[in-house]
């Protein structure tokens, strides 16, 4: 509980800091000026000599009023703090203090220590001394003999990789990463219909490997799996091989270091690695879907351990997933798409538009089966070696993808069943009519991978609209 | 070294714990509800069920999900559960 300050002019010093000893005498000027003072010290109780001060022991005032400086003065009226300064100042202390003549004869200023409450030594140890409470996940301790690595393990916690063990310590640190109450409900998680806590998003962050900036990405993607839209249900009952694949845009994705470049899908980024592995591990520990059980994919794909990675939007000449989606410029958002694991087109020769546009329609007409029609989207990953031939020859989002509809216009006589020897197909009254490879915004464009590589990727996705999964996006927010 | 203490990771819940039903000596007179999910031919292995149990003197009802990727809604649940002695499930590929 935040202490009760007494009214007046409050200190926070320590020895150890060289500006807290230079001001020492000061305090007795201030005690003599009439308004009430207090000084707290965080390290000596001795300390300072000029008046008797209280010993912050355990450093709840200075956690708790947020100290980042010693020195620091506070100005407390009706028990509430109205005012601060920090560190020396002459001129700022003789304001603060009404004392005109306070330290003429010290310097004009010096900048002050950090406080003992932010030492990066303590501030894990801190925060569950004063912040555990707001927890309220069962302790699971363990035996002293027991490995924890392994007991997660045997605990079925785990995706079949190791899991950080998610101490108290490590999840208030996780929830540093957002503005968010630890009991806010996010969602709530298939398949076992649980209310999912931002705490329990937390505690899955952790054990994924995820920093607390992540955090706020986790959460997002969560919200826009856990819906009737996107149906993160059926994406894991299914037995086809997909799982939220998602994409992140917007500058936060610099800001966290996320990859859109080399090796996007691949291995080797932390973030890109651990906010999906977040998502996956949640749904697992809370919501309850586990391979075998729920989960019933034939095959499945190693991108349900984690499938997640950051648009290029610097390099792309035909914008952005999330602005085609109505999200605005600079806004971080995150894009969830049922999909399989990511296809290589390979084309080194096409020069222009049209040649690449041909051999992505090519490529694309094959998602799970040359003879499917309307049942699933996909998204075209445009690597910058393609995307160049489209920007030298001016071709926008607009055009690529009308072309590229153009050409997924198939004749129903190679649709019905029978037809090139395949059994699968469409029933015989579509021979004579044309159908569309992919129903309307069933291409999603995204633009990201390495700058050298005449090659892009197609990613296929799952039953489509209300009978399946409907992409999402949604703005991240703190 | 002091034993770790660890969050737990799941939602905590635990199953409720249920009886099962008593197996029906005979559907005769009975009510029993098939549920398609929609899956392509379950319906064939359905009507083949329903043809069977009708000879067997029951009473069958049928009901369909919307789609087969999605749990059946609450409504749905709960118009068998008042309509039906028995229920069947079918899932077919």
């Amino acid at each position: 509980m935040k202490p009760q300050l007494p009214d007046g002019l409050v200190a926070i010093v320590k020895r150890e800091c060289a500006t807290c000893v230079m001001v020492d005498p000061l305090f007795t000027n201030i005690a003599a000026s009439g308004t009430p003072l207090t000084v707290y010290t965080q390290d000596d109780p001795t300390f300072p000599a000029s008046v008797s001060a209280i010993h912050d022991a355990d450093l709840s005032v200075s956690w708790h009023y947020d100290i980042e400086t010693v020195p620091t003065l506070l100005r407390i009226e009706n028990g509430e703090e109205v005012d601060r300064t920090f560190g020396w100042s002459k001129d700022a202390w003789q304001k603060f203090t009404g004392i005109s003549d306070l330290g003429t004869e010290l310097p004009v200023m010096r900048p002050g220590c950090g406080s003992l409450s932010v030492d990066p030594n303590l501030e894990d140890e801190l925060r569950v001394r004063f912040t555990s409470s707001t927890l309220h996940s069962r302790h699971v301790e363990l035996a002293s003999a027991e490995d924890e690595f392994e007991s997660m393990f045997t605990r079925g916690w785990t995706d079949g990789l190791p899991v950080i063990p998610p101490t108290p310590e490590r999840v208030l640190r996780m929830l540093t990463g957002t503005t968010r109450s630890p009991q806010d409900v996010v969602a709530i998680a298939p398949p076992n219909l649980v209310e999912l806590t931002v705490e329990k998003i937390a505690i899955n962050a952790v054990m994924a490997g995820a920093l607390p900036e992540y955090l706020p990405w986790i959460i997002t993607a969560l919200e826009a799996v856990c819906n009737d839209e996107f149906n993160m249900h059926g994406v894991l009952a299914t037995t086809m091989p997909v799982g939220p694949v998602i994409i992140c845009n917007g500058p936060g994705t610099k800001a966290i270091g996320m990859n859109s470049g080399v090796n996007v899908f691949g291995q080797g980024n932390r973030a890109n690695l651990t906010i999906g592995r977040a998502v996956q591990l949640t749904i697992r520990n809370v919501g309850g879907g586990k391979p075998g059980e729920v989960d019933r994919a034939t095959h499945g794909n190693p991108g349900k351990l984690s499938f997640c990675f950051a648009e290029d939007e610097a390099g792309s000449p035909f914008g952005t997933l999330a602005q085609e989606r109505g999200i605005a410029p600079q806004q971080n958002a995150v894009t969830v798409f049922a999909g399989e694991g990511p296809r290589c087109v390979v084309d080194q020769a096409a020069r222009t538009p049209e040649q690449l546009t041909n051999s992505f329609a090519a490529c694309l007409r094959a998602t799970h089966h040359p003879k499917s029609v309307l049942s699933f989207d996909a998204i075209l990953v445009v690597s910058p070696d393609h995307s160049r031939v489209y920007a030298e020859a001016g071709w926008d989002r607009e055009k690529i993808l009308s072309e590229l509809y153009a050409r997924l216009n198939i004749p129903g006589a190679e649709l019905v069943k029978g037809a090139l020897d395949m059994a699968e197909g469409l029933p015989a009254k579509f021979a004579d009519r044309i159908v569309p490879k992919f129903k309307a915004g069933g291409i999603l464009l995204a633009h990201a991978g390495g700058g050298a590589g005449l090659f892009s990727s197609i990613i296929g996705g799952w039953a489509n609209g209300a009978m399946g999964s409907t992409p999402v996006t949604r703005p991240v927010l703190s | 070294m002091s034993a770790p203490i660890l969050l737990d990771p799941t939602n905590e819940s635990r199953p409720a714990q249920r009886e099962q039903l008593t197996r029906p000596a005979s559907v005769k007179g009975l009510t029993v509800g098939l549920l398609d999910i929609v899956k392509a031919r379950g319906d064939v292995y359905l009507n083949r069920l329903e043809e069977l149990f009708v000879a067997e003197g029951a009473k069958v009802l049928r009901f369909r999900k919307p789609t087969f990727t999605k749990p059946a809604p609450p409504d749905l649940r709960h118009e068998i559960s008042i309509q039906c002695n028995v229920v069947i499930e079918a899932l077919a590929d």
